[in-house]
C-alpha cells in the first residue's frame, strides 16, 4: 500500500509497522537525496510526532538520547564533558539546514562509513532501543551495525533511543572531522576520543575512527595502550602500528588507501592531545 | 488513522493554506514552487547540498527540498517572500548595497540562513555568520560580499544615483539587483505557465552505445498522461548543432549510438505530475555499450573508429604560434626549466540547473530560458527545428551562474520540439545530475613545457605543448586550442617561442567554455617554471616577473605590437603586500613546523573577444515622446554586471544621469544582438558599442538643438533641455514623430574589435584589447595532513577604467574562490561526482579574504579606456596557490586538484629526496 502516515503515539507507529512494508522517516535528509523524484515513494512513516523519541534525558542509569533527537538539539543541549566529542561531531554534520532536521537515530540507520555521530557514540559505549509490538530489545551500538546500509533493526521495529551508561559518561572527549572542504563535507577521516584522567593518569580510554572501515571501529589496542599510561607519556604511545591494523579504508575520490592510514594517526594524535589539554585544564 | 483531516493546512509567511494531503510527503520546496507559487524559494541540487531552497520552519534554518510537507503543519514556515513587506528588509537592502547578490540564485537561502542567524543574535561575528551560511553555496561572489553585508546589516546610507557625466566610476547597486535580493527575478525553472506539460529527457547511462528503441507506441499507451515521445526522427531540421561554423556535430536527441553518458536519446512529453513520477526503467531502449575512452592519452593511442569519422585520430583541431627559433634559444640559454601538469574536468557548478519553458504564439515559438548567448541560441534551434529565425523568440530568463556553459544551447531545442510537437506549453528542468553529467566543462590538460633565460633572468625561448581533452563534441574546443597557444607565453616578453595545443576527442563529457577557455590550465605550468627559473637565476619571484613584464610597444608572441599593457603596473602594486606577505610567512615558519606558511605569485593576461574572428555588439538607445529613455541591452547579465555597467557607459556616453534610464533586455525580438556574454567581451565590445550609442545620440541632440559639445542634457517632463552657462534650449518631445521602433530620437551603433587573421604560425592580432593582472597568495600548509588553507590573496587587476568597481571587486573575489577551489578540490570524475557532495566547490569557510586592487591604464581602443576583466581573475589563482604550496612546503604539485593525500604525497617526496 502506499500512504503518509503520522502517527502520534509510539503505538500506532508499532501497529503500522507490523503490518510492513512501511519506510520510516524522520529527518528525511538522507531520504530526499537517495531519489530524483519530488516525493517519497511507497507507505512513508513518519516518526517526527513521537514525542517519546526527541530529547536528552538523564535516567537513573546514564543518558537516553531519543532517536529523534536533531544534531541541534544535541549541540543545545547541556550534557557532561564527555559528550563534547558527539556535540563536535553534531556541529560537523552538513549544514546548520541539516543540523535543524537531521536525527541521532536516523543518522545510525543509514549506516554510513562516514556517519558523523557514530565514532563519538561507540566511545560513549552507547546501546540501541529498539521496539516492535513484540516488545523491546537493546543492544550495543557496535553490533547494531553490520555493515554498510546494513543494520540490526527487524522490519517490524523500530529505534526509539541511545543510552549511554553512566559509566561511560565520564571523562573528556573530542573529535576530529578531516574533509578537502570546511562544510557540507563528507568525512576522510574522523575520530572521537574519550579519555578518563585522575591523577595525570589515563584511567580510561576509548577511542573510535570512521570512515576508514565498513563500520566505525574502535580502536582497542591504542586504547589498552593507554589505559593506566601517564597524561606525559601518552602521546608517544599513539603510534601508528596501533591503530593501522584496526582499519581498512578504501581509496576514493575523497583520498587514497595509504594517506587514509598516515591521516588518521595524525589525527588521532591531535584528537589525543586536545582532550588531554582539556583534562589537564581542569586539573590546573 | 492518523492524519485527521481531509486536507493538509500549513503556514507559509503568515497565511495558512490548505493543500491536498496527498502532499504530505513532498518536498516542500516543490510545493511551494508548483503549487503556491512562491518560487523565490531556489531549487539547486534536491539533495541539501547546496542550501539554495533554505527557508525558516519556525525560525530554524532547514532545506525546504528535504522537508515534506508533512513536517512542517502547525509550524510557521517563512520563505524569502516574508523577508520584505512593501519594501526590502535592511538585510535584502545590505546585500543589494554591498553586492553580495550577483546571479541571485543563492540569494534568496543566503537571505534566509543569515535571517535566522539574526533572529537568534542580533550583532553576530564573521565566525558565526560563517557557520550560519556554511550551508549555503554561492558560485559567483566568493562570499565576501554576502558574509560583509549580513556584518553590517542595519547601517542605512541611502544611496544617490550618480549624476549626469559621473556613472562611470561610481560603486552603484547593480540595476537589476532589488528583483535579486526580493527573490522576484524569473529564472529559467520559476515561469510556470497554466497546463504546461512537463518534458524530461531519457539520457545514455552509458559513456559510449549502440542503441535501439522497441515498440515506443505501446510504451506510451501503457503511461496515460504521456502526450508524446519524441526521438531524433521527430526533429524537423538539422539534427546537429554546435557553436563554432564548420564544427558542429552534436545532435540534439542522438541517432543510434551516444558518445557520452548522459547524452539524451529520446523525450518524455506530458502531464507534469504523470511525467515527474516516471521512472523509466521500463523505458523500451536497448544499450549495446562500447569501448570508451576518457582520457586523452588512451584516445590518441586508440586505433580503430575515431570518436567522430571525420577527425583523424580523435583530433578536433591543433592551434599553433610560432615565433623566432625556440629550440635554438633553449639550447643556449643559460637556465632551463621543464616541467608537464595534469589537470581535471572541473565543472562550472552554477546552482541553477539549466532550466525553461517554451510556447507558441500563432506560428512564432518562444523559449525562456537561462543563457550566456540568446541570439546563438536562437540560430542553433531554429536549424534543429527547421524555424526561420523571425520565428523563433529567444526571451532569456535571469540566468543563475553560467561561466560558460550556458553558451552552448542545452534544452532550448529540446522544449522547442515539444511545444511544437504539441502545442502545449513545454517546461524542462534539469536535475542536478542531469545538468552535470550532460553539459560542458573545463577540459582536462596534458601540458609540457620548456622555458629558458639568460644567466641575468631575462626570458630567452618557450616551448609548450598541451592536449586538451574536448570530450564527445566539439563546443568550444576549437576556441581553447586557439587561445591557449596565444597565451603560454604569460604577459611576458618571450622572444622565441613555440606553442601548440591540441583538442583531443574522448567519450568522456564536452569539454566547452570555462572562464578562461584553457588559458588558466596553461598558465599553472609556465608560472611554475618561472619560480624555478628565478630560483635558479637568484633573483626574487616578484622580481623575475617584472623585469620579464611587457610593455607599451612590445610585440607578443603573435607578432603584435600592444598598447596600454598595464601588467608592470599590477606587479609594481603587488611589491609591498609581497614583501610583507613573505616577512610574515618567514615569521610564522621561524616557530612552526607542522603548520607552514607559504607565499606564491602569478599574473595573467587574457585577449578580451573572439579569437581573430568578428564578434559585433549592436546596442540601440531610444528616446520616446513621453521622454523616457530606452537602452536595449541585450548583453546577457548572468551575474556579471553588464545591465549595470553598460547602463553607466551608455549615460555617460550620452551625458544623461544613469537614473533616467530603462533597460529593455535580451529579449531577440527586441533587441539587437549583442553577441555572447564569453571571452570578457562585453564591457569592451558591448560597452564600446554603448559609448558609441550615446555619443552618437549625443551628437544628433547637440545638433538638433545647436549646442556645443560641452552642453547638458537632461530630461524635464516630456522636454529635453539642453543647457550651458545661461543658455538653455528646448526639443519637445512629444512634438516629434516616432519612427518604427518607437522612438522620437534614437541612435544604433554596432562595434566589432579591429582584430586581424592568425596566419599559420599564429601571427597576426588576435585581440584588439587585453587585460591584465597579477596575484599573491598566502596560505597555510599543514605538513602532517597536507592541508592547505589559503589565508589571503591579493590581487591586482588593470581594467583599464574602473567602471563599476563593487562589480569589479565581485568579479575578483568570485574568481578567486573558483581559482580556489581549482587548485584544491574540484574534479569531476564521469559517473562518479555527478552531484554536489562528491563534487566539492568551496564553501564560504574555503575561501581566503581577498584584496583588490584595481589599476587603471586606459586602453587606446577600449571605452573610456575599459577592459574586460571577468575570466582575467581565475587565471593567477590556481598557479599563486601552488606556488605558494611549493614556498611553504617544498612540495611541487602536478596533478590537480591538490587534495590533502596528494599534497602530502609530494611533501613526503621532497622528504624522501632530501
Amino acid at each position: 500500500m502506499v500512504g503518509y502516515f503520522q502517527p502520534q503515539t509510539v503505538q500506532e507507529a508499532l501497529e503500522r509497522l507490523a503490518v510492513g512494508d512501511s519506510t520510516v522517516a524522520a529527518g528525511c535528509t538522507d531520504l530526499f537525496p537517495a531519489t530524483e523524484h519530488q516525493s517519497l515513494a511507497g507507505t512513508v512513516l513518519d516518526i517526527t510526532r513521537l514525542a517519546e523519541l526527541r530529547g536528552i534525558s538523564e535516567t537513573g542509569t546514564g543518558w537516553r538520547v531519543g532517536a529523534n533527537t536533531t544534531w541541534s538539539a544535541v549541540i543545545d543541549a547541556v550534557l557532561p564533558a564527555s559528550f563534547d566529542g558527539l556535540k563536535s561531531a553534531a556541529g560537523a554534520v552538513g549544514s546548520v539546514q541539516i543540523q535543524n532536521a537531521a536525527t541521532i537515530g536516523g543518522n545510525i540507520c543509514n549506516a554510513s562509513p562516514a556517519a558523523d555521530g557514530v565514532p563519538a557514540l561507540l566511545t560513549l559505549e552507547a546501546e540501541v532501543e529498539m521496539s516492535s509490538t513484540r516488545g523491546s530489545r537493546r543492544m550495543p551500538l557496535q553490533s547494531f551495525i553490520k555493515g554498510p546500509r546494513q543494520i540490526a533493526l527487524q522490519p517490524d521495529e523500530l529505534m526509539v533511543a541511545i543510552h549511554v551508561p553512566a559509566s561511560a559518561a565520564r571523562g573528556q572527549s573530542g573529535f576530529l572531522k578531516l574533509g578537502s572542504r570546511k562544510h557540507l563535507v563528507i568525512s576522510i577521516a574522523m575520530v572521537a576520543v574519550r579519555l578518563v584522567v585522575t591523577d595525570g593518569k589515563i584511567q580510561d580510554a576509548a577511542i573510535s575512527v570512521g570512515a576508514c572501515s565498513p563500520v566505525a571501529t574502535r580502536l582497542v589496542k591504542l586504547e589498552n595502550a593507554l589505559k593506566g599510561a601517564s597524561v606525559d607519556a601518552a602521546l608517544g604511545i599513539v603510534k601508528p602500528a596501533l591503530i593501522e591494523p584496526e582499519l581498512t579504508p578504501i581509496e576514493d575520490i575523497r583520498a587514497d588507501r595509504n594517506y587514509r592510514f598516515v591521516a588518521t594517526a595524525e589525527i588521532t594524535r591531535r584528537a589525543v592531545a586536545s582532550v588531554l589539554a582539556k583534562a589537564d585544564g581542569l586539573v590546573s | 488513522m492518523t492524519i485527521s483531516s481531509e486536507t493538509l493546512d500549513i503556514e507559509i509567511n503568515g497565511i495558512r493554506h490548505s493543500l491536498p494531503k496527498e502532499l504530505s510527503g513532498n518536498r516542500l520546496s516543490s510545493v511551494l514552487r508548483d503549487k503556491l507559487g512562491l518560487t523565490g524559494t531556489k531549487v539547486g541540487c534536491d539533495a541539501g547540498d547546496c542550501g539554495a531552497c533554505t527557508v525558516l520552519v519556525d525560525g530554524a534554518s532547514v532545506c525546504a527540498c528535504l522537508t515534506p510537507v508533512a513536517h512542517v503543519g502547525e509550524k510557521k514556515v517563512t520563505t524569502v517572500e516574508g523577508l520584505s513587506d512593501a519594501a526590502m528588509s535592511q538585510l535584502q537592502a545590505s546585500f543589494l548595497r554591498h553586492g553580495a547578490a550577483q546571479c541571485g540564485i543563492c540569494t534568496p537561502g543566503m537571505l534566509m540562513a543569515a535571517h535566522a542567524l539574526q533572529q537568534r543574535i542580533v550583532k553576530p561575528t564573521r565566525a558565526q555568520v560563517e557557520t550560519a551560511l556554511g550551508g549555503v553555496l554561492c558560485r559567483c561572489t566568493g562570499y565576501q560580499k554576502i558574509v560583509d553585508a549580513v556584518l553590517d546589516t542595519g547601517k542605512v546610507e541611502q544611496q544617490d544615483q550618480p549624476e549626469a557625466g559621473a556613472a562611470i566610476g561610481a560603486a552603484v547597486e547593480r540595476l537589476d539587483g532589488e528583483r535579486k535580493v526580493l527573490g522576484l527575478d524569473v529564472f529559467g525553472a520559476d515561469l510556470l505557465p497554466e497546463n504546461a506539460l512537463l518534458v524530461r529527457a531519457v539520457r545514455s547511462p552509458h559513456h559510449a552505445a549502440k542503441f535501439t528503441f522497441g515498440n515506443i507506441d505501446e510504451w506510451q499507451s501503457g503511461h496515460p498522461g504521456v502526450a508524446a515521445v519524441l526521438t531524433a526522427v521527430d526533429i524537423p531540421g538539422e539534427n546537429c548543432f554546435g557553436v563554432i561554423p564548420g564544427c558542429e556535430d552534436q545532435p540534439a536527441l542522438a541517432e543510434g549510438h551516444v558518445r557520452l553518458r548522459g547524452e539524451a536519446v529520446a523525450l518524455i512529453v506530458g502531464a507534469a505530475d504523470v511525467v515527474e513520477a516516471l521512472t523509466f526503467v521500463d523505458f523500451p531502449v536497448e544499450w549495446e555499450p562500447q569501448v570508451a575512452v576518457l582520457t586523452s592519452s588512451e584516445s590518441k593511442e586508440r586505433t580503430g573508429d575515431p570518436i567522430h569519422m571525420n577527425r583523424k585520430g580523435n583530433v578536433l583541431i591543433t592551434g599553433r604560434v610560432v615565433s623566432g627559433d625556440a629550440d635554438a634559444a633553449l639550447a643556449n640559454a643559460v637556465h632551463v626549466a621543464e616541467g608537464e601538469f595534469e589537470t581535471a574536468y572541473v565543472e562550472h557548478a552554477y546552482i541553477e540547473p539549466e532550466a525553461g519553458v517554451a510556447w507558441m504564439e500563432g506560428d512564432v515559438l518562444n523559449i525562456h530560458a537561462c543563457t550566456q548567448a540568446p541570439v546563438m541560441d536562437r540560430d542553433e534551434t531554429a536549424k534543429v527545428l527547421n524555424l526561420p529565425k523571425d520565428k523563433l523568440r529567444i526571451r532569456p530568463a535571469a540566468t543563475g551562474g553560467g561561466f560558460g556553459s550556458k553558451l552552448d544551447v542545452s534544452l532550448q531545442p529540446l522544449i522547442g520540439l515539444a511545444a511544437m510537437v504539441t502545442g502545449q506549453p513545454c517546461r524542462m528542468v534539469y536535475s542536478r545530475a542531469e545538468s552535470m553529467c550532460s553539459t560542458t566543462k573545463r577540459h582536462p590538460a596534458k601540458i609540457k613545457a620548456r622555458i629558458g633565460t639568460t644567466k641575468g633572468g631575462e626570458l630567452t625561448g618557450m616551448i609548450f605543448t598541451g592536449d586538451f581533452n574536448t570530450g564527445a563534441y566539439a563546443s568550444w574546443g576549437s576556441t581553447v586550442a586557439n587561445r591557449v597557444p596565444v597565451h603560454a607565453s604569460g604577459p611576458y616578453r618571450v622572444p622565441d617561442f613555440s606553442a601548440e595545443a591540441s583538442a583531443i576527442h574522448t567519450n568522456g563529457p564536452t569539454s566547452g567554455a570555462f572562464r578562461g577557455f584553457g588559458v588558466p590550465q596553461a598558465a599553472i605550468l609556465q608560472e611554475a617554471l618561472f619560480d624555478d627559473l628565478a630560483e635558479a637565476c637568484g633573483i626574487d619571484r616578484l622580481g623575475f616577473r617584472l623585469s620579464n613584464a611587457l610593455q607599451d610597444g612590445d610585440q607578443t608572441t603573435c607578432g603584435q605590437t600592444l598598447q596600454g599593457v598595464g601588467i608592470r603596473e599590477c606587479l609594481e602594486a603587488l611589491q609591498q603586500p609581497w614583501e610583507q606577505a613573505l616577512e610574515e610567512a618567514a615569521t610564522h615558519n621561524r616557530t612552526n613546523t607542522a603548520l607552514r606558511r607559504g607565499v606564491g605569485v602569478a599574473s595573467c593576461w587574457y585577449g578580451c573577444g573572439n579569437t581573430a574572428l568578428p564578434n559585433p555588439s549592436t546596442i540601440r538607445i531610444g528616446i520616446s515622446g513621453a521622454g523616457e529613455i530606452f537602452l536595449h541591452q541585450g548583453a546577457s547579465d548572468i551575474g556579471q554586471g553588464a545591465n549595470t555597467v553598460i547602463a553607466q557607459i551608455c549615460a555617460d556616453a550620452l551625458g544623461i544621469a544613469l537614473g533616467s534610464i530603462t533597460l529593455v533586455g535580451g529579449d531577440t525580438a527586441l533587441t539587437p544582438d549583442c553577441g555572447k556574454t564569453s571571452a570578457s567581451r562585453q564591457t569592451f565590445v558591448t560597452g564600446k558599442a554603448a559609448e558609441l550609442a550615446g555619443k552618437d545620440l549625443r551628437r544628433t541632440i547637440l545638433s538638433m538643438s545647436n549646442m556645443s559639445p560641452d552642453a547638458d542634457i537632461e530630461i524635464v517632463g516630456t522636454k529635453l533641455v539642453i543647457s550651458e552657462g545661461t543658455v538653455s534650449r528646448e526639443i519637445d518631445l512629444a512634438k516629434l514623430p516616432a519612427n518604427e521602433f518607437g522612438y522620437v530620437l534614437m541612435a544604433e551603433e554596432t562595434y566589432d574589435p579591429p582584430t586581424q587573421a592568425l596566419d599559420e604560425s599564429g601571427q597576426g592580432i588576435p585581440y584588439a584589447v587585453y587585460g591584465y593582472g597579477a596575484q599573491i597568495a598566502e596560505l597555510e600548509v599543514d605538513m602532517k595532513l597536507g592541508k592547505v588553507r589559503v589565508l589571503r590573496v591579493t590581487a591586482a587587476h588593470d581594467l583599464g577604467r574602473v567602471i563599476n568597481p563593487i562589480l569589479a571587486e565581485g568579479q575578483i573575489e568570485g574568481g578567486i574562490a573558483q581559482g580556489l577551489g581549482m587548485a584544491l578540490m574540484e574534479e569531476y570524475v564521469p559517473g562518479r561526482t555527478e552531484n554536489l557532495h562528491d563534487y566539492l566547490i568551496p564553501t564560504i569557510g574555503d575561501v581566503p579574504e581577498v584584496r583588490s586592487i584595481l589599476i587603471e591604464k586606459p586602453d587606446p581602443e577600449g571605452p573610456f579606456g575599459a577592459k574586460g576583466l571577468g575570466e582575467h581573475v581565475l587565471i593567477p589563482t590556481v598557479p599563486a596557490i601552488l606556488n605558494a604550496i611549493r614556498h611553504a612546503s617544498g612540495a611541487r604539485i602536478t596533478k590537480l586538484p591538490a587534495v590533502p593525500h596528494r599534497v602530502l604525497a609530494a611533501i613526503q617526496k621532497v622528504n624522501d629526496n632530501v
